[in-house]
């Protein structure tokens, strides 16, 4: 009795947490398909007359286009440039170990919990004299700065893993150190390497405070900041957001849904010890 | 030997980016923090720590720092205990569990702009469904009263999954014998989780909490977009304060004081959990 009873329960648990989880996103994706009429009435909750509509306007009224490129170039850009970097920091860290190194690891840390308002005036001062302002090689740097106390963090445990031995002999048979990094520890770390872009991507794809200050107009503008501002001639535009909404989401969903397990494994490498 | 040599070279690249962006922006902001500095007119006086004394006298300051550890602390603490709850209950195995771990993970994988547009939504007095389905008329986002709390409402339902996962993880570390000892003695299972699961938990709770206490307490992007800091600031946090007096008044020099002040909070916020932590 007691355990079908904690059966039942745990099942009850787990369908009002799926619900409460996605309920939200599909409340907007109705939404995205109402016409605008209908919005204004509430019975029935689907759509009488569902309509394309907001999806084409986004797009045919809106420069979304350029904007979601431009995220893409952001976040793909800065996925890359920062595991480049951290890979080779996190080697160093994990396998080289340079006295300090401890140190190094501590400072990382402790950049990973800087709050970007803090450094967004000074910055956008930066930024400005270098003539930087509204392109998206100010965010790329931004970013992967901002990425790096990740990165490191998760390679340097993942290259940790990874036996000695396989250094040592390498080392034996008169590989040099950037040899060994990019033939052995690369290719054996790679699942570490893709948990950690996926998670530094849709960190880029997402981050709204130095897009929204660093850019202003549709140049270099990213998805968060439009959707933020989406402009309403005389009312907010609710079913356009909507779709907009849906549109960006798209990627994060698709990465959440085909990588779980490793989104999982990067985002607890940090938190818990094995 | 010459491998500790050669491990400076790898760090280098990093060093120097973090260096540059990161480091230097940290002594700069502290710098323009005791100027009075105004963006437009090029105003640019030192008034040493002018702009830190006038903090106290500023209402508009002390109620952001309200509001800012208001939604810190009955976030982090709603998000905690539900992301406990939810950990237990995801912990076995069950099937489908990979297909309910990518559901639950949506909300923290969202852009938090497209969440807080969803739930401002959701909100809406007229037209939202929140009222509908509550078959109520509240004016969620335009009270006094409900606003910050809807925000709070919101960061639950973001973060609360990210919690629980980690959480989940950290459960799965614990040795099973422990358990099966515990219940062979005879322990009932609130005992188990008090006098087993809490305690073994306890450093991987103190990392959830890091984390989380410090992400609330920087909290921009959410509110900035759902309220705006209003209304008559009654959700303005610290961050967005900071970010009104930057860029919407161009006072740099007090923009950056109050900045300061969030790098102090969270420095100090940080400092008392891995004191605990090390503990």
């Amino acid at each position: 009795m007691n355990r079908t009873l904690k059966k039942t329960l745990n099942w009850l648990v787990l369908c009002v947490v799926v619900l409460w989880s996605v309920a939200p996103f599909v409340w907007q994706v109705i939404t995205s398909f109402k016409p605008s009429v209908e919005l204004a009435t509430l019975p029935p909750l689907l759509p009488a007359s569902p309509t394309l509509d907001n999806y084409i306007s986004v797009f045919s009224d809106r420069p979304f286009g350029r904007i979601i490129l431009n995220s893409l170039v952001v976040a793909s850009l800065t996925t890359t440039l920062s595991i480049l970097v951290g890979s080779l920091a996190a080697f160093g860290l994990a396998v080289l170990r340079p006295r300090g190194g401890y140190l190094f690891l501590g400072f990382v840390l402790t950049v990973s919990m800087f709050p970007p308002i803090s450094t967004v005036s000074p910055l956008y001062i930066i930024i400005r004299e270098l003539g930087l302002r509204d392109t998206v090689l100010a965010l790329i740097i931004t970013y992967t700065t901002f990425s790096l106390p990740l990165t490191i963090w998760i390679l340097t445990n993942f290259f940790r893993s990874i036996p000695r031995e396989l250094y040592l002999s390498a080392r034996v048979d008169g590989c040099t150190s950037f040899q060994i990094f990019y033939r052995i520890f690369l290719p054996v770390a790679a699942p570490g390497l893709f948990a950690t872009a996926i998670l530094v991507f849709i960190f880029a794809w997402n981050e709204f405070l130095f897009a929204l200050t660093f850019t202003s107009t549709v140049r270099a503008r990213t998805v968060p900041v439009e959707i933020a501002l989406f402009p309403g001639v005389h009312e907010m535009p609710w079913a356009e957001i909507a779709a907009a909404s849906v549109i960006v989401t798209v990627p994060v969903v698709l990465l959440v849904f085909l990588f779980q397990r490793r989104i999982i494994e990067g985002l607890t490498a940090g938190a818990v010890k094995r | 030997m010459k491998d500790r040599q050669e491990g400076y070279r790898f760090l280098l690249p990093a060093a120097v980016v973090l260096l540059f962006v990161t480091v230097y922006p940290l002594f700069y902001v502290f710098w323009l923090s005791l100027h009075r500095r105004h963006l437009i007119f090029d105003i640019s006086r030192f008034s040493g720590l002018e702009n830190y004394a006038f903090l106290l006298q500023d209402e508009r300051f002390l109620r952001a720092l309200w509001n800012t550890v208001y939604f810190t602390v009955l976030s982090v603490g709603l998000e905690l205990v539900l992301g406990m709850v939810v950990a237990l209950s995801l912990q076995r195995a069950f099937s489908g569990r990979g297909i309910v771990r990518a559901l639950v993970l949506l909300p923290w994988a969202l852009p938090t702009v497209v969440s807080a547009r969803m739930w401002e939504w959701m909100y809406n007095t007229d037209f939202g469904i929140i009222n509908y389905l509550l078959g109520v008329d509240v004016n969620w986002l335009g009270s006094p009263f409900w606003a910050l709390n809807a925000a709070v409402l919101m960061d639950v339902w973001k973060t609360t999954p990210f919690v629980a996962l980690i959480l989940m993880a950290g459960l799965q570390v614990i040795p099973r014998e422990l358990y099966r000892s515990a219940m062979v003695d005879g322990a009932g299972s609130l005992y188990i989780f008090w006098r087993i699961t809490l305690p073994l938990l306890k450093p991987v709770i103190l990392v959830v909490l890091l984390f989380r206490t410090i992400d609330a307490f920087r909290v921009f992007d959410a509110i900035y977009v759902l309220t705006g800091g209003g209304p008559a600031n009654t959700t303005e946090t610290l961050s967005i304060y900071a970010y009104k007096v930057l860029f919407q008044t161009l006072q740099f020099g007090y923009g950056s004081t109050i900045a300061m002040v969030v790098f102090l909070c969270v420095g100090f916020i940080s400092v008392f959990y891995v004191r605990l932590l090390s503990r």
